[in-house]
């Protein structure tokens, strides 16, 4: 069975830069799989080379299509949502129209997903007018998520969901990564540096260590090797 | 899902904070301007001629100013050839008038010819120079200038052109105040198109897709916007607007010639920066401002003649520079050390 | 020593040319090369401020109008020797850069090039409106005139003058503050140069370049100064020869003073082209070609065969 996602033999390189020597993963559809490793791994790299937002090189397959020839609006209307570090909010912009964008490659209506988006998070509709760009660290990761799944993805490309929330907002957005995945058959691809929380979300990882694949396997198995327990779990 | 409505008071970091207290004065301010307008109006008839007259004139500004704070903002390059090239598609207007189409048809044709001018010259001149150095895009739009200028004069010649005002010679006459039709024709040409380019940004997703580009390209590439092709098309409608601006200030000129668009550039200068480079809705308030007040200054104070109205403008620009550089609804900081 | 020796045998080669030059050319062509001359100065004084220090200006023909009418005034009302008018135009242009480099203190980028384009267009117009002392529309007319040779033996030896002086200004310390500033502002804030200090210093040295170019400006058109002589188009020659002389070289400034002094007269004579019109089309679309194609300008262009010849 072909992977929804498939990477192989994947280089990178921001100007003289290599960030990626050859990485090699994929990701099974409907699945969650964590992308974990110290800073400098290449980690978000990773996620730009699929959404097209870096210069890569190697063989990139989503659906079985190649997508390592397309920029970020092409990999964008094929189905993948990219959701950058920092959250990539239109902070200018309402949250109302920070939805809409989302949806941008979507034609026709898309009032189904957004009632989706508002039966999920209520206070979106309420604050509907409102700037995002005044939105708390924990409404704009919403919102973050709100507009990729506005978007109907196939797949979700989530870079460190957790970078500047309180353990509290973190866990709960795992949850509802997890949730999304399950209820919405949403394929997930998350960086992240919480690998504890990574793991318990995810069914599948990759450790990746100076722009390569050290580990891999599922979460079950990353959680016993010792290596992972020692570097990233903490016992 | 409870545990993530955090933040109890949406707007307790609004966004007027970022305008500070500044906000309610300038709105007072303009309305008391108006209102002083107003009483001026009922009160003497030049009064309200020169107003009425300066309120059209300043819709032409305003349109000009307009077209360059599009550009500004979509492409952060100040476009010194805009003025030219509203010029340039103003004489196009002409011959094809000189071909036998009739005023209107001349003037939508000349508005599509105007996109298609605007969205060629992003895509050829502006591409390759917007991510250099402020120079480079400064000399590349000055040698358009200096190029589009050639070309006007080297087909049409400098000769002064007849060209016929699509508003008449009628004259109305409300309340003892002759007013030619002309002006509020201008002014409703350029509400019109003015209101229309808004609907578009504000309504259509075309029009959300280009304002996500201008503020936020990475961004917006991510969730498929073609930014590229958002900032030509941005080119495009400025070129627009510019070509409405000419063409609306040529009837009040009543002849055609190459240097029509030159003082219009310098108060369309002042009043972009006047409303705030990035702000389109300061850039017509501003012109606006400048059109009423060069008027009525050059009635009314002796020491300021017509041929002053340009130094006039810069001197209101370079104060705006020095004491607010944001403009009066703009919101960008000007870096300093 | 030995690196020198090409730029020093550059430099004598070429001040022979210029010295046999008016031997060898036509009267016609010998104003050109005396053209050439004025906007050597002009444009080597903006590019101290624009290349070295990083400062936009579409202003400098102001500066030119104010040396232009300094020459003219005192030369009619004063009969004052030429060359002393045009020291006076150095010293006046001088202070007032250095007072007019105060506001753009505050200002950088766009906001600076709308200002500097401000006082291109406004400064002309200001002798129509003090036209009693400054001539009005008619103009100011010198008490003497020139020959084309007196104007290029004027000219190339101010710019020889010009030229080693900006040498020696910008070898120094202050030469590197201006790169400084030009390079990071921040950084060199942080290393204790005295911001306002350079820039208002670079503004007054370009002006005061540009004052000498306009007193002879002046002197080549039959000593007249008029307020139609130093339109907007002038301070955008000015910008232009800047730009293809490639920001930050002394070299490059020939180039970009040949580029603004010669196109325009030579694509006027070809036929094909005719006219005043036909030639401000081929400069126009000129100025366009070399910022696409040669981002460096003519500096860079020679830096590039530098590096190519292995040297």
């Amino acid at each position: 069975m072909t992977a929804l996602l498939e990477l192989e033999d994947v280089e990178a390189r921001y100007g003289p830069v290599h960030a990626l020597h050859g990485i090699s993963l994929s990701v099974e559809e409907g699945s969650v799989v964590a992308v974990l490793g110290p800073n400098g791994a290449g980690k978000t790299t990773t996620l730009r080379s699929v959404s097209g937002t870096v210069r890569r090189s190697g063989r990139i397959a989503f659906a079985g299509r190649p997508i390592d020839r397309l920029g970020p609006d092409g990999v964008a209307r094929l189905g993948v949502a990219h959701v950058p570090e920092g959250r990539g909010t239109f902070s200018e912009l309402t949250v109302w129209e920070n939805l809409r964008l989302g949806a941008y490659t979507r034609r026709g209506s898309i009032d189904p997903e957004l009632e989706r988006v508002f039966s999920y998070f209520p206070w979106l509709s309420e604050r509907r007018k409102q700037q995002a760009g005044t939105l708390s660290g924990g409404e704009q990761q919403t919102l973050a998520l709100a507009r990729a799944f506005v978007h109907r993805p196939r797949l979700l490309l989530l870079d460190e969901p957790s970078l500047g929330l309180a353990p509290v907002l973190v866990a709960e957005l795992f949850r509802i990564v997890r949730e999304l995945n399950e209820r919405e058959g949403l394929t997930v691809l998350v960086v992240e540096q919480n690998a504890h929380l990574a793991l318990q979300a995810a069914d599948a990882g990759y450790v990746l260590e100076a722009g390569q694949v050290a580990l891999s396997g599922t979460s079950d198995e990353l959680r016993a090797d010792d290596s992972v327990r020692r570097s990233y779990l903490g016992y | 899902m409870a545990a993530l409505e955090t933040s109890p008071g949406p707007n307790l970091r609004s966004r007027s904070a970022a305008l500070g207290g500044v906000v309610p004065p300038i709105w007072l301010l303009l309305v008391a301007g108006a209102a002083g307008l107003l009483v001026g109006s009922l009160r003497s008839s030049v009064f309200a001629q020169l107003t009425v007259q300066g309120l059209a004139l300043g819709a032409v500004y305003g349109s000009l100013a307009l077209a360059l704070v599009l550009v500004y903002r979509a492409t952060r390059v100040v476009n010194f050839a805009q003025g030219e090239l509203a010029m340039a598609t103003t004489y196009v207007a002409w011959q094809l008038i000189q071909w036998g189409l009739s005023y209107w048809e001349a003037f939508f044709a000349t508005l599509a010819i105007a996109f298609v001018l605007g969205t060629v010259l992003e895509v050829v001149l502006v591409r390759p120079v917007q991510h250099r150095s402020v120079i480079a895009a400064v000399i590349v739009t000055v040698g358009l200038f200096i190029l589009v200028d050639g070309i006007v004069n080297w087909i049409w010649g400098a000769e002064f052109k007849f060209m016929p005002s699509p508003f008449g010679t009628k004259i109305y006459h409300v309340g003892g105040v002759s007013i030619a039709r002309l002006y509020p024709g201008m002014l409703a040409v350029v509400a019109i198109s003015v209101v229309l380019v808004w609907a578009l940004f504000r309504f259509t997703k075309l029009g959300l897709g280009m304002r996500a580009a201008a503020f936020r390209p990475a961004e917006s590439a991510l969730v498929g916007v073609r930014v590229d092709w958002m900032l030509a098309i941005g080119w495009g409608l400025a070129t627009v607007l510019g070509a409405v601006a000419g063409l609306m200030a040529e009837p009040s000129q009543l002849l055609l010639e190459p240097t029509l668009m030159q003082p219009i550039l310098v108060y369309a200068f002042a009043a972009a920066v006047l409303g705030g480079l990035d702000s389109p809705g300061g850039a017509v308030v501003g012109g606006l401002v400048i059109g009423v007040s060069l008027n009525l200054i050059v009635q009314y104070v002796p020491s300021i003649t017509s041929e002053l109205q340009a130094p006039f403008a810069f001197a209101v620009l370079v104060a705006v520079l020095l004491l607010k550089p944001s403009g009066l609804f703009g919101h960008r900081e000007v870096r300093r050390v | 020593m030995r690196r020198r020796l090409p730029a020093i045998a550059s430099l004598l080669a070429v001040a022979g040319l210029l010295s046999a030059l008016p031997f060898l050319l036509s009267a016609y062509n010998v104003s050109l090369a005396a053209q050439v001359g004025i906007f050597f100065i002009a444009v080597l004084g903006l590019n101290i401020l624009t290349g070295y220090t990083g400062q936009i200006s579409i202003g400098h023909g102001a500066f030119m109008a104010i040396g232009g009418y300094t020459t003219a005034v005192m030369s009619q009302d004063h009969h004052t020797n030429l060359v002393v008018t045009m020291l006076m135009a150095f010293a006046i242009c001088f202070v007032l850069g250095l007072i007019l480099g105060l506001p753009a203190l505050r200002l950088s980028g766009v906001y600076l090039a709308l200002a500097t384009f401000a006082l291109a267009v406004s400064v002309p117009q200001l002798p129509l409106k003090w036209s009693k002392f400054l001539g009005g529309r008619d103009g100011v007319q010198t008490s003497k005139t020139v020959s084309h040779v007196w104007l290029y033996g004027a000219a190339w030896t101010a710019s020889a003058i010009l030229f080693a002086l900006a040498w020696l200004i910008l070898r120094g310390r202050v030469g590197r503050a201006f790169r400084a500033v030009r390079d990071s502002e921040i950084a060199a804030v942080a290393s204790g140069i005295e911001l306002p200090v350079y820039k208002t210093l670079a503004f007054g040295i370009s002006a005061a370049y540009a004052g000498v170019a306009g007193s002879l400006f002046v002197l080549a058109t039959n000593g007249f100064a008029a307020p139609d002589e130093f339109g907007i188009v002038l301070s955008l020659q000015l910008l232009v020869g800047a730009a293809v002389a490639g920001l930050g070289s002394l070299w490059g400034v020939l180039a970009g003073a040949a580029f603004v002094g010669l196109l325009p007269a030579v694509s006027s004579s070809v036929p094909l082209i005719g006219s005043n019109h036909g030639r401000d089309v081929v400069f126009g679309a000129a100025v366009i070609l070399v910022m696409l194609l040669l981002p460096g300008g003519f500096a860079g262009l020679l830096a590039r065969l530098r590096r190519f010849a292995g040297a």
